[in-house]
């Protein structure tokens, strides 16, 4: 029994399946990632389960609550950080923040606690009473998460929370989601593109291509399904040593390519010795020895046939980043 | 009741913090106010009335339109700047929101027209009696609702914010010319008589002349009764088609 479970959730436009008839559950404290290119249909889903977007057909259960039957009950249980801002700019935090505590039926005393309680977390509290407008992207995204969170929800969605952030604020905003997801105990699913987000935050992660999941475990699995760690050998003999190799059983595959042998193994920490051991009785020179992690972005070439293309998200990220400066 | 508070509030806030809204939205108004009224003053005189006492009522009239049609783009803004997600997400109804950001619009509306009156009332225009001033106030009121649930309606069809205030310009500026607010009903050709009796803002200058000056072409109850229904009708519109945005 997950705290999310999708039934079949499908949205088409016009004809064209965004969403094409998606299950799976979340469970309760799980940081769950959706990772997928742009376009995948990571947005349209999240639309669906925080109520803003009707499905075509199927259904989610959220927080026990069916998101189309019971909407107001789904969305208190759930905080929302958009992709794209949705603060009020011409308001300060501390307003911005009231007014989502007011809508979601905080009385004062309440509010006022929790204000505070937030703004210590994501470190803006010397900031209550600036204008939003004043504030870098960084600070815009933590806000952001704050007021998420203001009506303590079982579960918060962000939408791709660094998306357009330089590479440290995206450091400190996976700082503050790991440490939110601990010390409010409250479930986050997420979706994102950057491989390295998702493998760094999420115990479990969904991949999603063309509206479909192609695979969904915890990243270490994932990755393991890609047939383990890759050690890179240079040497001279290159026939010798994968011939020798070829007759241990712990051996998943051996490809030869530009005098290099790469052999995968599971824990290759633990095989490098055996490694060495053989070479060394068939008396082989080695130039070099590498250890290659297999990454997400060697699982989602392996599920989906294609990369992420990083070039084409950077593309719109620097469209949307415009569209924000341009904004006000 | 507290969140329709609390998006009154907001749209207060925003209207208060942006002081070249206050300031530009007086602009139009007092031109007239003063190139008309104070111009055409020694020339022209209504029912035996001085020119500046009859037009300054429409002026308002014409104050309250212009803000409350306007305010109608906040919906086009919150669409665009993201903060429109904010409340369709949270645990209220649309016509809530709908029913609160009207309130506020015409709150604003209200104010802005109280502007004019005051600065009337430093150029040496008198009010006829302070009871009649309480009912102007009350039919500015329903204009500002009326029109500003028209600009929501206006707002919540369109997604460019360039052209709104084209779009208003080209509604506002034939509903005052057109509404009395510069003539009597009386002795204009058949056709402008009609096409006034057909325009709701008639009726509400027409109760604003009523109550501050004193003069009324059409009875009171009827201008009340025409402006009550043009309201009911516009948040009807209003409250439909904000329903049925999307983000």
């Amino acid at each position: 029994m997950g705290i999310i479970q999708l039934k079949s959730l499908t949205k088409k436009f016009n004809s064209l399946a965004a969403v094409d008839g998606i299950s799976f559950s979340v469970e309760e404290g799980e940081i769950f990632g959706f990772l997928g290119p742009n376009g995948a249909g990571k947005t349209t889903t999240i639309s669906m389960l925080s109520t803003i977007l009707k499905p075509t057909s199927g259904t989610a259960l959220i927080n026990g609550f069916d998101m189309i039957k019971d909407k107001a009950d789904v969305r208190k249980s759930i905080g929302i950080v958009f992709q794209d801002p949705s603060l009020d700019e011409e308001l300060t935090a501390y307003e911005n923040l009231t007014f989502h505590g007011v809508m979601y039926d905080l009385k004062k005393d309440m509010r006022e606690r929790r204000i505070a309680e937030l703004l210590n977390l994501v470190g803006l509290e010397k900031r209550k009473n600036d204008f939003v407008r004043v504030f870098s992207g960084g600070m815009k995204r933590r806000l952001e998460i704050a007021r998420g969170l203001m009506h303590h929800p079982k579960i918060l969605f962000l939408d791709e929370p660094t998306l357009g952030l330089d590479p440290q604020t995206r450091a400190n905003i996976w700082d503050y989601i790991k440490k939110l997801n601990e010390n409010e105990k409250i479930t986050i699913m997420l979706t994102t593109h950057y491989m390295e987000e998702a493998d760094k935050l999420c115990d479990k992660i969904a991949i999603i291509d063309d509206g479909r999941i192609m695979a969904l475990d915890s990243p270490q699995n994932l990755k393991s399904i890609v047939g383990g760690d890759v050690v890179s050998i240079k040497s001279p003999d290159t026939k010798k040593i994968s011939n020798a190799f070829a007759k241990e059983k712990w051996v998943n595959k051996i490809k030869i390519h530009d005098g290099a042998i790469d052999v995968s193994v599971n824990k290759a920490e633990e095989m490098l010795p055996k490694l060495l051991k053989i070479t060394n009785e068939i008396k082989s020179e080695i130039i070099s020895i590498s250890v290659h992690k297999p990454t997400l972005e060697d699982v989602f070439l392996h599920f989906t046939g294609k990369t992420i293309r990083e070039e084409e998200a950077s593309a719109k990220d620097a469209m949307r980043l415009n569209r924000r400066l341009w904004g006000r | 009741m507290r969140k329709v508070y609390i998006i009154w509030l907001r749209e207060i806030k925003k209207y208060i913090r942006s002081k070249s809204r206050v300031i530009g939205t007086l602009g139009m108004p007092l031109l007239f106010l003063f190139v008309l009224g104070f111009g055409l003053k020694s020339r022209i005189s209504v029912n035996n009335g001085d020119y500046l006492d009859f037009i300054f009522p429409g002026i308002i009239a014409m104050s309250v339109l212009f803000t409350s049609m306007f305010s109608g783009i906040s919906v086009i803004w919150d669409k665009q700047f993201g903060f429109m997600k904010e409340m369709l997400v949270a645990p209220i109804s649309r016509t809530k929101i709908m029913v609160g950001k009207t309130l506020g619009g015409a709150t604003t509306a209200v104010f802005q027209g109280f502007l004019i009156f005051m600065l009337s009332l430093l150029m040496g225009i008198r009010i006829h009696s302070f009871s009649g001033f309480i009912v102007a106030l009350a039919f500015m009121a329903l204009i500002g609702i009326s029109f500003t649930a028209l600009g929501i309606s206006f707002g919540s069809r369109m997604e460019d914010m360039q052209a709104f205030p084209l779009v208003m310009n080209f509604v506002i500026m034939p509903l005052f010319f057109l509404s009395g607010a510069l003539f009597p009903l009386e002795g204009v050709p058949k056709i402008l008589r009609m096409i006034a009796l057909i325009n709701p803002l008639t009726y509400g200058v027409d109760a604003l002349r009523f109550g501050l000056v004193g003069i009324s072409q059409i009875p009171l109850w009827i201008d009340f009764i025409v402006l009550a229904g043009f309201c009911v009708l516009t948040i009807s519109v209003g409250t439909y088609l904000f329903n049925k945005t999307s983000v």
